[in-house]
Parts: structure tokens; C-alpha cells; sequence
């Protein structure tokens, strides 16, 4: 299968540099996802892997063998567009088989390899069809299945889920988890939706600006984000932050409140306090570290959000799990969760616990 | 919708008159070209300006075709028409791909050339090719037709495909390289195929041109052996000018081609301009 | 994978094919289009220029060499010259003014729904498709008194005081190529400004619609500004394009009666084709090529005055 290494590599477009320094391990077998918000680089990092794009410098590896300089289709590598590119001219067998029409390899191994994997996808009674006939779900199997039938060393994923519907997209993430324990093969998918990210990958890749911001698993990346970027883009709802400073052996809000950080870290630096809603909690006046009013309460079934504007602090998000009594314009007193919070410097990096 | 619906009778009937005007303005000429061509020579005069000939015959085609040289016109006319309009298409074809699909150092260069040959006066190379053309010894050649037409009708045709292929979405095209074809081979199998009626547009288009062109094949041309169609019409109505049965039934001859094409053709030509409506 | 092994390259062999790819390659595709470009026109071009400074008349062959600016000189004090020049100014403006009105208004009929819109549209394009010769010569047959009703009608509403050829009456025998002109033309406007037309966005109309617009308003608010660039670009191309445009006064009239319909580049090709006088013809042809340039200048500085986007 696929080891691939990434070491140093940067992109320019003219004398514009779009990515710079990027260096990233990615092991054989391994989900790996590329997140990000709309232009941090992502898609393009995709498609320098695939070959799609010159790299401009540093080294691409496969199995220890510099690639940069390999074309696409000596790559060995398969490729799930956002727009799934189906050749609109064949029909869906013949867009699946097309690789190895290609390579010309046998018919009957095309014709069995194609009807193994439109059975995997549930496509058998598709497969006449031209792809201006199928829905867009039925086309987003098909590129999986163009993907599948070539049996590649690593698969290359670009937003594929991002034109379906949201149940559909649901379904098919199941999919593509299930497709990767079945075939255990290296897969790099790009997405802006952490959720598809944090579900499906092995190790996540945070992009911005052209910059890694960290590599970790979904848990480190959601437990000890690197930075103020990630751990605002990680989680849902985004993260808490507010602005500190320090206050003998703890932190002092804007609003005067000390707050006592039981973790050691040095808190001299500290400019900002990260905690999530999920670790706000609504409590008797007594216990609470901040007091405010709920601007808007969001019920949603399962958690309920509480918007409350705390006089000095600000706006803070707060989640309850369940159905919380509580109106609009009521007085909210909020506990913070001290344990998990997190410290960030004035240039936004975390402050190791 | 409803602003149609809504819209009073007198606008309604107003548009119809204008399209009616239009219509008539377009096909009128052609019409009477038609009437002469099939008008016995007896009955043209007494005739005159009625809309109906009074009579009919096919005798003033059947005179044109084999009494005079026009088949050969015909003939000349065809050669250097299909192949001004193959060799063009490939051409351009190739050179819209490559602005269509590539950035590369000197593109706006090339693009600027192409567009100064769309500017300046044609006529102002009618000398320096006629001694070319005359230093290399191709007078008199439907080659040296093809040769030049080709070149005159090169950049247009690109800047036509390049639209084609702008309506393509690269991903299909990225999609065929990662699944192992070189570029060429993603050309081929998986654009190519998908431009089609581009491929058909810009054919019929230039094959008009090339149809049309008079004043270069004037210059080149001056055998009876490889006069093209316009050449040998003028030449015949100069020599002929009397007998205007005759004359119209070459004229309604020198039309059944390029109409024929055109009608092909006309249904792309604003998606083509419009471009992206050809995506797949 | 052993393909893979196999095609693997080692660092040497890699840069050429990078270079290759993305560098070399469109050119690949490029070339045959380059090639003919440059030896068929611009080749040509520069010998033309070169042409107008020499003495290059094949009925003079022993009298050739460079004359520095002596056809310019010659061409000053040519009275068909100035003529030509003045014909030149009215043809292109007459020809460009009706073209572009009559096509605007297809245009905008075209992009409304009505009952049998495509055999319409295929029939008011076709005189497009009719070869310019044989548009002049059905032209020139139509003012023909003794085949065409043209001047019969013409003197039936009073226009013409009795049923004469125009094409012979030196104050009126430009009227004939212009008619032509504008017959073949118009579909040109109407397919350039109906594509532009349609790319407009339909909620824009809608949006105006309930914003309580009229037709009119909708018309100048968003019609016009949305065609503005197109109209400049096609009218300014084809500008250029009619005032070079020699076939159709070259076959309807020769340039006569008494040079009354002689233009410029009809004057180039009767200099070049009868007088075999390349010189003088490239003369005439720099001299016009000089005036387009200018026009084009002129109308791009103005473009970008008037258009703020």
C-alpha cells in the first residue's frame, strides 16, 4: 500500500506563496483529513498529492520515491471529485471501468471488478444508465465506485459529500467509514465540515492560510487544541473566548472575576480563555463564575443553547444537555468547567497544561 | 412569464408585425433570386415586379450545369472549402485547448497577435502573398487557397473553441488523468467527445467563410481549371450579362451549401458565444 | 505498482518531463496555429508595410527600389484618395447605424417567447450565411429596373421619380452596397447582443418587476448597462470590419459610377488587382490601417471614461 511523506513542501503561484513549509507523515492505511475554512489551501495540498497541481518546492514521497515530478495517472492513486467529474458521455459501468479500459486490462476482469463494486454500492441496476439519469446521490456512488474498482494504493477524497443533501451526506460518511475498514487502504479527504472530519478520520490536519495549524487525533485536536484557530474550528458550537489576564496563581476577567486555574501552566502570558459551551454550565447564583441575562434560548431537543450577555465579558455561548426551562430575557448564572479550559498567549498559541 | 400575459394586444401584435418585417427583409432577396432562377426566359420581362412567376421550369439549372463550367467552380469551391475547414478545426482546435486549459508564459502574447490579425485590413497582405505565392509557384493552386484561408480563419476559430472548451468542466478531464490517461489521451477520450457540436459549429462556420471568400481567390486565382465558385460566378456574370435565368439559377447553386450549414450551425452559434452550455 | 516501479524517474530524468509538462506542452498544441499565423499573416504584414515605401508594380518591373515616402506623397495630392477617404467615412457610419439598430431591435425580439421562435431565428440569421458575392449580386440585380422590383417600387412610393438603377446615379449609388450591407449584417448584431442578452439573470428582471419598474425602465436600468460592453466591443470591431470590407461595393458597383462609392479598400484591391501597382496599394493600405488604429484608440480612451465599473 501507500506510505506518504510530505516533507517541506510549499506552493506558489508566480511570486505569490499560497503554502509554505508543509510536512506531514501520512502512514500506510491511515484516514487522513484535510480541514479548513474556504481558501486556507486544503483542496490544493489534495491535489499537489494527486499530481493535479506542480509543487513548487520541497520533496513528495510515496513509499520513500520522490514523486513530484510523477504524472497523475503513474500515481497510483484514486480521486472522488466535489463535482464526482462522471465522464457524461458513458454510462455508469463504462465510467467506472474507465481506469482500467485505460490500462487496457481484461474484459472480463473489468467486467467482473465493475459489477463486485456496483454491487457494493448497491448501483447492479444502474449500471446502463447515463449519469445525467441518476440522482445525485446515485452519482456520488459512482465516482466511489470509478474510485473503488481500481484498486489503488491510497484513495483521494475532495469535498465529495459537499453537493448532497444533509441525510444523505450522513449515509454516505457511513460509507466511506465502512469502505476504509473493508479495504484498509490509505485515504486523504478533504472537507470544511468538521463533523465529516471528526467521524471519519484517523488523524486530522488543520489548515490555515496555507499554514498546518496541528495534526492530531479528533480527540487531541477537540482536548488540547494548539492554537486559539483549532479550537475555534474544531467543536460545535465554537468555543468560548475570553479575554484575561493574570491574576496571581489564577486569571482575572474583565469584569474583575478571578478565576482559579488549577492546571500549572505559567500564567503570565495569558491573553485569552478558551471553554467550550459544552463546558459552561447554568447554576444557583452561589456557585456561578459569571452572572448575565439569556438573550436568546435555542431549543434543539437534544441540548439547549443559551445565548447570555454578561455585563464586562460579553457574549457567552452556553450548552445544557436536554430541554433547559429557560426563557428569553431571564437572569442566567453560569458556572465554568476550570478543569477544561484552556489558556491562550497574544499570539494565540495554547499554553501547555 | 406574466409580464407576457399581461402585455396588451397592440404590443402583441406590434411584435409579430416587427418579426413579420424582419422575416420578410431576410428572405426577400432570396426569394426573388429563386423566382427568376425558376421563371421560363420568355416570361421574365412581361413578368416583371408580380410575386408569382406565371410559369416554371428547372431548364435554366439544367443549362448552368451542363453547359457551363460550373460544376467544376463547384468542385474547386468544395475542395477548398472542406479542407480550409478540416484543417482549420484541428487546428484551432488544438490552440483552444491549450488557451481553454493552460497558463503559460507568453499566452497573452499569442492572444494579442491573434487578436491584431483580426484588425487590420486583409487587403493589405493581397500583394505580399500574391509574391509569395507567385515566388513559390502555388498561383493558380487551390493549395495556396487552402493554405491561406486556413491561416485567415485560424484565429476566430480558436477563440470559438476555446469558448467550447471553457464550458467543460476540467475536473473531467483531471478525472480521466487520475485514472491513468496522459493528457493527450483525456483530450481524446473524454473532451473531445463532449465538444462535438463545438467541433461541428466552428466547421460549418469556416467552411462558409471559405465558401464565401472572393477577392484573395480574385487575386490568386485566374484559370478556368481551379476557379472557386464566387470567382467563376463573377466571371461568368460579366461574360453573360444578359441572360438573368441563367445567372440566378448559378447564384441559387452558390447558396445551397453555406445555407445548408448554416442551418446545422446557427443553433450553436449563440450557445457557443454564450458559452458553458455544453456541460455535461 | 510495478508500473509504478518502472516509471518512477530519478531526479535527472524528472525535471525535463516537470518543464515538459507545464511549459512546452501548450505550445505543443499551439505551434500549428503559431506557424501558419506568422508566415501566412504576419509575415506578410511586415513586407506589406515594406511594400509602401518601394516601387513595386508588376507592370513596371524594372522600375522597383525604395522610394522612402513617395507613394505617401503621390497619395497626398490623389484626388481619388480623399474621395475614397470621405466615401470610406459615410459607408462604415451608414452601414454601422442601421446594422446596429436593426439588430438591436431583433435582439430584443428574439430573446421574447413566441410561436415558432426557432424556425424565426433560423430564418432572419440565414442572410448571414449567404456568401458576400452572391449577396452583392442579388443586391445588384434587385436595383436592376429590368429584373428587379426594387425600383419600380421605389418610384411606385414616390421615392425615385421614375424607375431608374441607383446603382448607376452617382449622388444615390452608395444606398446599394449600404442596403446589402446592412441585409447581411444585421444578423450579426442580433446574434452577438442576443447572447448577451441572454446571460442576464432573469431574477434581475424580476426583482425590477417588483420593484415596480416598467418595461422601459427595465430596459435603461438594466438592459442597456448589462449590453454596454458587448455593444462597445462589437461595434467597434465591427467598425473596422465594414470599413475594410471591399467585396460587396467591389462587386455591386466597382467603385463607380465616377468613383461616387469608391472607399478605401476598395481602392487598395482596384490599385493592387488591375493597376498590378503593389506599392501604391500598400501605400493606400498603411494610410487606412494608420486610421483604424486611430479610430480604436479613440474609442478604448472614451470607453474608459465613460464606463466607471
Amino acid at each position: 500500500m501507500a506510505r506518504i511523506e510530505l516533507q517541506t513542501i510549499s506552493k506558489a503561484y508566480g511570486s505569490v506563496e499560497v503554502m509554505r513549509d508543509i510536512n506531514l507523515t501520512i502512514e500506510d492505511g491511515e484516514f487522513i483529513v484535510l480541514v479548513g475554512p474556504s481558501g486556507c489551501g486544503k483542496s490544493t495540498l489534495l491535489r499537489m498529492i494527486a499530481g493535479l497541481e506542480p509543487i513548487t518546492g520541497g520533496e513528495f514521497r510515496i513509499d520513500g520515491k520522490r514523486m513530484n515530478e510523477v504524472p497523475p495517472r503513474d500515481r497510483d492513486m484514486a480521486m472522488v471529485f466535489q463535482s464526482y467529474a462522471l465522464y457524461p458521455h458513458m454510462d455508469v459501468a463504462r465510467n467506472m471501468g474507465f481506469s482500467l479500459e485505460i490500462r487496457k486490462s481484461a474484459t472480463e476482469e473489468r467486467v467482473s471488478k465493475v459489477e463486485a463494486a456496483a454491487k457494493t454500492l448497491g448501483l447492479t441496476d444502474l449500471t446502463k444508465r447515463l449519469p445525467k439519469a441518476l440522482s445525485g446521490g446515485q452519482r456520488q456512488r459512482v465516482a466511489m465506485g470509478r474510485a473503488i474498482v481500481r484498486d489503488p494504493s491510497a484513495f483521494l477524497f475532495d469535498e465529495p459529500l459537499s453537493n448532497l443533501d444533509a441525510a444523505l451526506r450522513v449515509e454516505m460518511r457511513l460509507e466511506i467509514a465502512r469502505l476504509h475498514q473493508r479495504l484498509a487502504a490509505t485515504m486523504i479527504y478533504v472537507t470544511h465540515d468538521q463533523v465529516e472530519a471528526l467521524t471519519l478520520a484517523d488523524r486530522i490536519v488543520v489548515l490555515n492560510a496555507g499554514d498546518i495549524q496541528q495534526v492530531g487525533t479528533p480527540l487531541e485536536l477537540y482536548e488540547r487544541p494548539a492554537n486559539k484557530f483549532v479550537a475555534q474550528f474544531i467543536g460545535s458550537p465554537t468555543m468560548n473566548i475570553l479575554s484575561v489576564e493574570q491574576s496571581g496563581r489564577g486569571v482575572q476577567l474583565k469584569d474583575g472575576t478571578v478565576l482559579q486555574l488549577t492546571n500549572g501552566s505559567d500564567k503570565s502570558s495569558a491573553r485569552e480563555l478558551g471553554v467550550r459551551p459544552e463546558h459552561l454550565n447554568v447554576v444557583t447564583p452561589e456557585k456561578a463564575h459569571l452572572s448575565g441575562v439569556a438573550e436568546l434560548v435555542e431549543h434543539l431537543g437534544s441540548d439547549t443553547n443559551i445565548h447570555a450577555k454578561v455585563p464586562g465579558v460579553g457574549q457567552v455561548l452556553v450548552r445544557q444537555h436536554g430541554h433547559f426551562p429557560l426563557k428569553a430575557g431571564e437572569p442566567v448564572d453560569i458556572a465554568l468547567d476550570l478543569e477544561k479550559a484552556h489558556l491562550f498567549d497574544a499570539d494565540g498559541r495554547r499554553l501547555a497544561a | 412569464m406574466r409580464a407576457y400575459r399581461s402585455s396588451s394586444s397592440v404590443v402583441v401584435a406590434g411584435k409579430y408585425i416587427a418579426l413579420g418585417f424582419y422575416v420578410a427583409f431576410a428572405l426577400f432577396p432570396l426569394y426573388w433570386l429563386l423566382k427568376i432562377a425558376v421563371t421560363p426566359d420568355k416570361l421574365i420581362f412581361t413578368d416583371g415586379t408580380s410575386l408569382v412567376p406565371s410559369g416554371f421550369t428547372f431548364e435554366n439549372f439544367s443549362t448552368v450545369l451542363v453547359q457551363t463550367d460550373f460544376l467544376a467552380y463547384f468542385r474547386n469551391s468544395l475542395v477548398v472549402s472542406l479542407g480550409t475547414a478540416a484543417i482549420t478545426t484541428c487546428i484551432a482546435a488544438a490552440a483552444g485547448y491549450a488557451f481553454s486549459r493552460f497558463d503559460f508564459r507568453g499566452k497573452r502574447l499569442v492572444i494579442a497577435v491573434m487578436l491584431i490579425t483580426q484588425m487590420f485590413p486583409l487587403l493589405m497582405i493581397i500583394a505580399p502573398i500574391y509574391k509569395i505565392v507567385a515566388y513559390v509557384g502555388l498561383l493558380n493552386s487551390l493549395t495556396s487557397l487552402i493554405i491561406v484561408y486556413t491561416a485567415f480563419n485560424i484565429p476566430f476559430a480558436t477563440f470559438l473553441m476555446q469558448s467550447f472548451f471553457d464550458g467543460i468542466p476540467k475536473d473531467l478531464e483531471e478525472a480521466g488523468m487520475i485514472d491513468g490517461c496522459t493528457r493527450f489521451t483525456a483530450l481524446r477520450k473524454i473532451i473531445l467527445p463532449l465538444t462535438l457540436p463545438g467541433l461541428a459549429a466552428t466547421l460549418g462556420f469556416i467552411f462558409t467563410a471559405a465558401w464565401s471568400e472572393l477577392l484573395f481567390a480574385l487575386m490568386l486565382i485566374n484559370s478556368n481549371d481551379t476557379m472557386t465558385f464566387p470567382v467563376g460566378l463573377l466571371t461568368f456574370v460579366s461574360k453573360f450579362s444578359v441572360d438573368w435565368g441563367q445567372m440566378m439559377a448559378a447564384g441559387v447553386l452558390a447558396l445551397v451549401p453555406s445555407c445548408l450549414f448554416f442551418i446545422f450551425i446557427q443553433r450553436y452559434l449563440v450557445q457557443g458565444l454564450t458559452s458553458g452550455a455544453v456541460k455535461g | 505498482m510495478t508500473a509504478l516501479a518502472d516509471t518512477a524517474p530519478g531526479e535527472t530524468r524528472a525535471r525535463p518531463s516537470f518543464y515538459f509538462r507545464y511549459m512546452v506542452e501548450p505550445y505543443l498544441y499551439l505551434s500549428p496555429a503559431i506557424i501558419l499565423i506568422a508566415l501566412v499573416m504576419m509575415v506578410p504584414l511586415v513586407i506589406g508595410i515594406s511594400y509602401a515605401f518601394q516601387s513595386v508594380n508588376l507592370l513596371r518591373p524594372f522600375q522597383t527600389g525604395w522610394v522612402g515616402f513617395e507613394n505617401f506623397q503621390s497619395l497626398w495630392s490623389d484626388r481619388k484618395f480623399w474621395l475614397a477617404l470621405t466615401n470610406t467615412f459615410w459607408w462604415t457610419l451608414g452601414s454601422i447605424t442601421l446594422q446596429f439598430f436593426l439588430g438591436l431591435g431583433l435582439a430584443l425580439l428574439l430573446n421574447t417567447q413566441f410561436h415558432g421562435k426557432r424556425l424565426v431565428q433560423a430564418l432572419v440569421f440565414l442572410p448571414w450565411a449567404v456568401p458576400t458575392f452572391l449577396s452583392a449580386l442579388t443586391w445588384a440585380w434587385l436595383f436592376n429596373p429590368t429584373i428587379g422590383p426594387l425600383p419600380h417600387w421605389l418610384a411606385a412610393l414616390g421615392i425615385l421619380s421614375e424607375p431608374f438603377n441607383i446603382l448607376g446615379d452617382p449622388d444615390l449609388a452608395m444606398w446599394g452596397p449600404i442596403t446589402a450591407n446592412v441585409w447581411f449584417g444585421i444578423p450579426f448584431f442580433a446574434i452577438t447582443l442576443l447572447a448577451a442578452l441572454q446571460s442576464i439573470p432573469g431574477e434581475l428582471y424580476e426583482a425590477a418587476e417588483i420593484d415596480g419598474a416598467t418595461t422601459w425602465q427595465c430596459f435603461t436600468k438594466i438592459t442597456l448597462p448589462f449590453l454596454a460592453p458587448m455593444i462597445a466591443i462589437t461595434v467597434m470591431l465591427r467598425t473596422i470590419w465594414i470599413a475594410n470590407f471591399a467585396d460587396l461595393i467591389f462587386v455591386m458597383t466597382g467603385g463607380g459610377p465616377a468613383n461616387s462609392t469608391q472607399i478605401l479598400s476598395t481602392y487598395i484591391f482596384t490599385t493592387a488587382f488591375r493597376k498590378l501597382d503593389f506599392g501604391y496599394a500598400s501605400a493606400i493600405a498603411v494610410a487606412l490601417l494608420g486610421l483604424l488604429l486611430l479610430y480604436a484608440a479613440v474609442l478604448l480612451m472614451l470607453r474608459r471614461k465613460m464606463v466607471k465599473i
